[in-house]
């Protein structure tokens, strides 16, 4: 046993509302600069729908994620290294630009400098990129907002494996969700794997897999690698870059910007002891609908004595222990299943899960009353067909997803009664596993969602770990040329832009 | 003193010096000073068209034109003796390999050279020696298919010996190196002028990925034994810290909890 913690997440869908801040947040802090203007370190996806980059999902088309060969092993399905190494001058795999989108901005300024005119000023779209006029948007970071464009374009999305989707195009039986997308920061990630320069590395004290921007060489093996599309070129500085996780929020003990600013509260972050040793075996599972039981079979229970005595061994700090007993994503994937990975079949153990959503009977207008099954709701027959969300979350499987709805519904349920009529039905609990104590603990951190519930985040050691008189007077964060202040010309001599180093400062 | 100075001292005796330092110091400072802008700037996420089939020709058919130059020029002479290989064989050689391969070079930069400055996208998103080092390979490219039609005059290979005996006098530090080479063809010249410009301009320029792209295969094949990478602040591999642990536990007094480390 190799003892490792991760700060891991889950984004509650039952309660995504699809505003957006997290994306609009993440974007003022991350992704504002020359390069990465198309580039959404997370962003909200209207399902079903192709998604962005268009058509992510389907790795027939990208390759992305892993390979099992029949021998068990494991290689990126873009190829194994020498097949990585021979497409080096040109990826096959990688999107252009077009499939995110071109990025543009509008002429505001034509607003209030217009001439007198006849007609009303206009502010059209222009690129920026080249910077020329463009004629027509016919793209954009979320394109098929609310189930826009035809559903002959939407229903290419992946999950409708095997579905009978035709029924979902009439607009009695359609139906929508939101699927807010970052980086998985997996157990196995594939970007990493396919970096022929090795910039890419997870960090073993909190799992949050970066980018080194000095070794990074601009290769683009982990755009390709990665099938969540997640790592983006920025085309203007030529190296890649993702999600950070907000590490130096993490470490400081706050939550992620999304999860932060996220106003329907669906995001949790909490620490998740795993074993290194048993990552490897659990990607290279045989069957695909096994990966999600593999995977929860990674995780360490953080109440058993052995695995706090092993971590303590490992150097996992005490503190970190402590909150890995009150991880609310413990709780969701492991004490109460309702959490699951997204795309586990892509072989890369994520560790951002997600709750899958409620959604009304679909056959209750024609019933004239709600279906029923043993006194339950008959998730089968919700309006987002359980096959979609299975498709999504577990490679297809429908028992975890449909136990789990029963959960979330007998949480309804079970609070229902207790709140009108003032009874502890323990037999709504117990019909769905669980015990009124547990689903009232559900109960507190999945619907009333307190920001200390959502939250457990403890602080990095470093302390523990750089001596503090060697770091002092550094540069802090810096971006390029170390401690450089670039004061001469505009350029390097090595032709890179010199980067300011801009210190925050308050004029009086 | 400098009566009987000669250009081709300069361009032949000189300058093959300046240009390897500046190449050698220059790739060294950058790596160190300004590693982050040390990359390929692949454009392809732009423009995919042309870029594909383009970057590939020019590509394979530079590495072989780049490899076949440093073989054939840096065999010492000896070794051809020993082996019994004719000098003019060899020549037949270089012309048939490196002909095609520089030829695949030269539509691949000519598709690439077209794409860069006639796609907007890739126009305005170009710095100016991303263009000139794109128009110098083109140029020494063609230069050197040109001279084919010299050699195939002199197919003995005696011309080709004198290039030999120039490289490997260079790098021997012979000073009447340059003397070898002084009454050869002026598109020789040229070519090897321009070579050596390529070598100084290399360090300022997206040229330095090619170290990078020689240094892949070696980091990602040898010398990473799995596909993953996980970093630790911590100061001591797990293995130490473990043991560390251990012995702290065996001690009397309270037990340590937190590891210091």
């Amino acid at each position: 046993m190799r003892v490792r913690a991760q700060i891991g997440k889950v984004l509650n869908l039952d309660k995504c509302i699809g505003c957006h801040t997290c994306s609009v947040t993440c974007k003022n802090v991350w992704t504002t600069r020359e390069g990465v203007e198309y580039a959404w370190f997370n962003n909200v996806e209207t399902k079903p729908g192709t998604g962005y980059p268009t058509d992510w999902e389907n790795q027939k088309r990208w390759n992305g994620g892993w390979t099992r060969s029949a021998g068990g092993k494991l290689h990126p399905k873009q190829g194994a290294k020498w097949r990585i190494l021979a497409n080096i001058f040109a990826n096959p795999s990688m999107p252009e630009i077009d499939d995110y989108y071109e990025p543009f901005d509008f002429d505001y300024d034509h607003l209030k400098s217009a001439p007198d005119m006849n007609a009303f000023p206009t502010a059209r779209p222009r690129s920026k990129i080249t910077g020329e006029r463009m004629e027509k948007i016919e793209k954009g970071p979320n394109w098929e907002e609310i189930l826009g464009g035809e559903f002959s374009k939407r229903s290419q999305d992946y999950n409708f494996e095997n579905v009978q989707k035709e029924i979902y195009g009439e607009y009695e039986n359609t139906f929508m969700m939101y699927l807010p997308r970052l980086c998985e920061h997996c157990l196995n990630p594939t970007c990493s794997a396919s970096c022929p320069s090795g910039a890419i590395y997870k960090r073993e004290e909190d799992g949050i897999v970066l980018i080194d921007q000095e070794k990074c060489r601009g290769w683009r093996m982990c755009i390709s690698g990665c099938p969540y599309k997640k790592v983006y070129y920025n085309w203007e500085s030529g190296k890649s870059e993702k999600c950070t996780f907000c590490y130096p929020r993490i470490e400081s003990g706050q939550p992620t910007v999304c999860s932060e600013t996220c106003v329907g509260r669906i995001r949790y972050l909490g620490v998740i002891l795993y074993d290194a040793d048993k990552i490897e075996a659990a990607a290279s599972a045989e069957r695909e609908t096994d990966l999600y039981g593999a995977q929860l079979d990674v995780f360490l229970d953080p109440n058993d004595p052995k695995v706090i005595k092993a971590a303590r061994r490992d150097g996992i700090p005490e503190d970190w222990i402590e909150a890995a007993k009150v991880s609310p994503v413990w709780k969701m994937a492991m004490d109460w299943k309702v959490a699951f990975p997204l795309h586990p079949e892509y072989r890369t153990l994520p560790m951002v899960w997600y709750i899958p959503p409620l959604s009304p009977i679909q056959n209750a207008a024609q019933a004239g009353q709600i279906a029923m099954s043993d006194q339950m709701p008959d998730v089968r027959s919700l309006r987002i067909p359980v096959k979609y969300l299975a498709n999504m979350l577990t490679a297809g499987d429908e028992e975890p997803i449909v136990h789990a709805l029963e959960r979330m519904s007998a949480m309804r349920l079970y609070m229902r009664a207790l709140t009108v009529d003032g009874v502890r039905d323990e037999g709504i609990a117990a019909r769905v596993g669980m015990s009124g104590r547990m689903i009232e603990d559900m109960y507190k951190i999945m619907a009333i969602a307190d920001y200390e519930d959502r939250f457990a985040i403890p602080t990095a050691h470093r302390e523990q770990n750089e001596a503090g008189a060697d770091i002092r007077g550094g540069c802090g964060f810096t971006d390029g040329n170390g401690c450089s202040t670039g004061e001469t010309g505009k350029t390097t001599l090595f032709g890179g832009k010199k980067k300011k180093f801009a210190l925050p400062q308050e004029t009086f | 003193m400098f009566g009987d100075f000669d250009i081709n001292f300069m361009l032949f005796g000189v300058m093959p010096y300046v240009a390897l330092t500046v190449f050698l110091v220059g790739s060294i400072a950058r790596y160190e000073r300004d590693p982050f802008t040390w990359k390929s700037s692949s454009s392809q996420l732009l423009r995919r068209k042309q870029l594909i089939w383009g970057s590939i020709l020019f590509h394979v058919g530079i590495l072989t034109v780049f490899f076949g130059h440093l073989v054939g020029l840096f065999t010492p002479i000896w070794v051809l003796d020993t082996l019994g290989i004719p000098y003019g064989l060899k020549q037949w050689m270089a012309v048939l390999i490196g002909g095609p391969a520089g030829i695949a070079a030269l539509i691949g930069s000519s598709m690439l050279l077209h794409r860069r400055l006639a796609d907007p996208r890739i126009r305005v998103t170009s710095t100016f020696p991303d263009i000139l080092i794109m128009v110098l390979i083109w140029l020494q490219l063609a230069i050197g298919l040109l001279t084919i039609t010299q050699t195939l005059q002199h197919m003995d290979g005696s011309e080709m010996v004198r290039f030999m005996t120039w490289s490997q006098s260079v790098v021997t530090w012979n000073i009447n190196a340059w003397v070898t080479v002084v009454d050869v063809h002026w598109l020789y010249k040229l070519h090897i002028f321009l070579g050596l410009i390529i070598t100084i301009l290399f360090p300022f320029t997206r040229l330095v990925h090619i170290w990078s792209g020689f240094a892949a295969p070696l980091r990602y094949l040898l010398m990473r034994p799995g596909y993953q990478i996980v970093r630790s602040r911590r100061r001591r591999p797990l293995e130490e810290r473990r043991r560390a642990y251990d012995a702290r536990q065996g001690k009397a007094g309270p037990r340590a909890t937190t590891p210091a480390e």
